[in-house]
């Protein structure tokens, strides 16, 4: 048996060192190509949304002014803040305080137990962090006071601010669109004639622009002028202004904003229902389960994470309403459908760019801290009933 | 092959001669414009018609672009002043021409108006001239409507009451009063006393200052009525002011039930239908009401707005009765302040813009301005444009041609006559940012009162809190400067 030559003996080491040093390369390059490769589309997205935030709290700490040839920024701190909460602009943004009946104490008491019985829940359970009690006292003192602001502004001589308008047209528009889109998500997994047909119907609304739906029920609500004015007429409506009165122009709103979102809430929920296992459904039928029960104890349980999801979407975008109230009552009677955001489009459209951005900045906060009571107080609990 | 060679070339010079001559005609060929002012229909109708007709002339496209009244302000401030630079020319409010002027967006156009002989500047009248054209002494906009407060009664409807036009607020609430409910259009249904647009966030802020203005203003278009001229502290917080924001919202209860949110276009409309017995608007009415499908034509006249028997003595506050030395212009007994609300839309050119373009841009607003086109636009209520010129009170042929008679033209334009010649004739705010003071402030406080979430007292004081502010912020000095300048116009013709 020939030995090896020596020259077919590479040297191990060698040959190691470089295979070592080739693979430790490709092996950087491999770990860091998928970093590299994202990176631009991150960085892109980061410029388009981080890079705005940051110039408009800055903005919102300071004053803006044109002057020739661009702008002019000073730096004011905290005033544009201090007029919104405690200023001139309080009455605007919180609205007018009035009394508080007593039954009005009893119901903000039992909420406030409420909010700190589930805190004590959280503090007793396994998942207790320091963070997230922390985190979870600040959701309920918010909690609290925005409770409290409701019932100071929506009682007897109060007034609500745009805050608590938004607020409205949040939790009351949103939880409308939900229960329209599950009945009507129900009604179309019937076997009921035409249904195909009412699924595409029932999208078109999302289809429209809400420019278009704010006129739309401009039309409608009109007494006199509208398509529905011999309705309004026959009824003994012609005299009555829907959208001159605070209560009837708010309860338009959430109609119009009802009226264009119900399909997006109806399209996700209907898929939910559909993807509900149809062997569930018949061994419950054959155990005996009516149709209440079969809601409460098959399909519900399905559906709940596709609704906390689906509802968390909305309560967000909710926050941002705007075109409804802007062509239906401008805002109108008085302060009385003004939306944080049209009160800082207003701002803005007077060149009041820094008190914009904080009315922007306080509704982010208020945006998120009550996307943080619903995840971390309702979502969970609804989830953990589920399971 | 002489002949074809002398053929062909005096075919190419026939070719050339007919470039050069076109040229001439069109001077502006292959030049486009965009020019920005509001949705309207108004104001943009009449741009938008003239465009065509300049094409023709001139070569030069241009391009009408509307945006809501709201937002028109902030749309030529962000452009100008970011440099974007979207639109050569526009059409606006005359008092936002120190906000835009002094930064340098706006073309001083002195030396255009004054080659320019078609335009017929001296025929434009002097206070438009001044006020609705110059700052600093530089005319910087073209005036293409002139603009007064008045009040429109149904002639047949107050004959009937046996009731006269109003000359003082409280009359005009007793005819309204009157009048509310009667049948006014033979459609069986009742029908309104007053008609005023009160929507917030459009063009119904203005109405407050002439119901205030002759509580406020005595002694000549010189005092004034938004500030105090020593100290910049608004007008607002003091018997007369109050008096005039209950009287503005006592005129809801004899208006249609939606009258807090509707706009001018929607009481035009009622107007022109015949549901209204009074009315506060613009000159648009007048040519509204002889306009085909008007049921009104014929029983539309038009009055200065109604005054006040009492003024504020500005020490106290506190409203005093009127004698020769308190209210020197008052008639029989009646101080009348008409207000010369927004004074005109006025047509103004960017100066960063290409030197031929600004020249597209002039030639354009000064084609509108022309009397040749202006005199017709004046009389067509579809336009929203006044009269301005001198001409146009004058010679009635146009008025006439445009459905008219005689005596609705003289007592229409009778009316614009009066509210310019008076010497208490009101200017409107045209300080820096004035957009602030009127447009956001007292719209939006107007609109709360009107809802009941304020009390006038707190209406009042709120406005002097929130105007106090702006003034703190850009300056009290230079803002009082700046509103005690423009307080030196003069009216008439």
């Amino acid at each position: 048996m020939q030995a090896k030559p020596e020259a077919l003996m590479t040297p191990q080491p060698q040959t190691q060192a470089v295979s070592r040093g080739d693979s430790s390369v490709r092996s950087w390059v491999d770990e860091s190509a998928r970093y590299l490769l994202i990176a631009p589309a991150i960085l892109i997205v980061l410029v388009l949304a981080i890079f705005p935030l940051l110039v408009s709290l800055y903005l919102s700490f300071s004053r803006f002014k044109f002057v020739k040839g661009g702008f002019e920024i000073n730096f004011i701190g905290l005033k544009n803040y201090e007029k919104l909460l405690f200023g001139s602009e309080q009455r605007h943004v919180l609205g007018k305080f009035g009394e508080v009946p007593l039954t009005g104490w009893l119901l903000y008491g039992a909420f406030m137990g409420l909010m700190l019985y589930l805190l004590y829940q959280y503090a007793t359970s396994e998942r207790l962090s320091g963070f997230g009690f922390v985190m979870r006292v600040i959701s309920v003192v918010f909690a609290g006071g925005l409770a409290l602001l409701a019932l100071l502004t929506l009682g007897a001589g109060g007034l609500p601010g745009t805050l608590i308008v938004t607020l409205m047209f949040v939790f009351g528009g949103v939880a409308l669109q939900y229960l329209l889109g599950l009945g009507l998500g129900l009604l179309l997994t019937q076997n009921l004639p035409g249904k195909r047909f009412f699924r595409v119907i029932f999208l078109l609304p999302m289809m429209i622009t809400p420019v278009g739906i704010g006129f739309l029920f401009k039309m409608m609500t009109d007494t006199l002028k509208g398509p529905f004015s011999p309705v309004w007429l026959a009824a003994g409506l012609g005299d009555f202004a829907m959208l001159g009165q605070a209560d009837t122009a708010r309860l338009a709103v959430i109609i119009g904003d009802t009226w264009q979102w119900t399909p997006f809430m109806f399209i996700i929920l209907l898929a939910a229902l559909e993807g509900i296992s149809k062997e569930t459904i018949e061994a419950a039928l054959v155990d005996g389960a009516n149709r209440l029960q079969m809601f409460r104890f098959i399909i519900l349980p399905d559906v709940i994470p596709v609704s906390t999801t689906v509802i968390l979407i909305r309560l967000i975008e909710s926050f941002k309403i705007i075109d409804m109230p802007n062509i239906l009552t401008g805002g109108g009677p008085g302060t009385a459908t003004e939306t944080m955001t049209l009160q800082a489009y207003s701002g803005w459209r007077s060149g009041n760019l820094g008190e914009s951005a904080a009315l922007a900045y306080l509704l982010l906060i208020v945006a998120t801290f009550c996307a943080m009571v619903f995840i971390n107080f309702i979502r969970r609990r609804l989830l953990n009933w589920t399971v | 092959m002489h002949k074809s060679k002398f053929l062909f070339l005096f075919v190419g010079v026939l070719a050339l001669f007919s470039t050069i001559a076109s040229a001439q005609d069109k001077p502006y060929a292959g030049l486009e414009i965009d020019l920005l002012t509001f949705v309207g229909p108004q104001v943009a109708e009449p741009l938008q018609r003239h465009a065509p007709e300049f094409e023709a002339l001139t070569g030069a496209k241009v391009n009408i672009v509307t945006v809501p009244n709201a937002d028109l302000y902030q749309t030529i401030l962000t452009d100008q002043a970011t440099g974007t630079l979207s639109y050569e020319a526009f059409v606006f409010a005359p008092q936002w021409i120190v906000d835009y002027a002094v930064p340098g967006y706006l073309e001083d156009l002195t030396p255009y108006v004054e080659a320019d002989e078609a335009l017929e500047w001296d025929d434009v009248g002097q206070f438009f001239r001044e006020f609705s054209a110059m700052y600093d002494n530089k005319i910087y906009a073209i005036p293409l409507d002139g603009d007064f407060h008045m009040v429109y009664y149904r002639t047949d409807v107050l004959e009937e009451l046996g009731m006269e036009p109003p000359k003082t607020w409280d009359e005009y609430l007793a005819v309204a009063k009157a009048a509310n409910g009667i049948d006014m259009n033979g459609d069986g249904e009742g029908d309104y006393g007053s008609c005023i647009a009160k929507a917030r966030a459009q063009q119904s802020y203005w109405w407050i200052l002439s119901v205030a203005a002759p509580y406020l203003q005595s002694q000549g278009t010189s005092q004034g009525i938004f500030f105090d001229n020593d100290t910049l502290v608004p007008l607002t917080d003091n018997e007369g002011f109050i008096r005039a924001l209950e009287i503005y919202k006592e005129t809801t209860q004899y208006g249609p039930a939606d009258e807090l949110s509707i706009g001018v276009g929607d009481t035009r409309g009622l107007w022109t239908a015949g549901r209204c017995a009074l009315t506060l608007d613009w000159g648009d009415v007048g040519s509204l009401a002889v306009s085909e499908g008007s049921m009104v034509n014929g029983l539309t006249g038009a009055v200065i707005t109604p005054g006040s028997t009492s003024v504020v003595d500005r020490a106290t506050g506190k409203l005093v009765e009127c004698t020769p030395e308190i209210c020197p212009h008052a008639v029989d007994g009646v101080n009348h302040a008409p207000f010369a609300s927004f004074g005109g839309w006025s047509g103004d050119v960017s100066a960063q813009i290409d030197p031929k373009l600004k020249e597209v841009a002039y030639a354009y607003l000064s084609f509108v301005s022309q009397p040749a086109q202006s005199n017709v636009d004046v009389t067509i209520g579809a336009t929203g444009f006044n009269p301005y010129r001198v001409s146009q009170f004058e010679n009635l042929d146009a008025w006439l041609a445009n459905g008219f008679t005689e005596e609705a033209a003289t007592n229409y334009l009778s009316a614009i006559e009066a509210s310019l010649n008076n010497p208490n004739m009101v200017l409107d705010i045209r300080v820096p940012q004035n957009q602030r003071y009127e447009q956001v402030i007292l719209d939006e406080i107007l609109s709360r009162f009107l809802a009941d979430e304020l009390t006038s007292a707190e209406a009042a004081a709120e406005i002097v809190t929130r105007w106090e502010e702006v003034t703190e912020e850009l300056g009290r000095d230079a803002q009082k400067a700046a509103y005690t300048a423009t307080l030196g116009t003069t009216g008439g013709n």
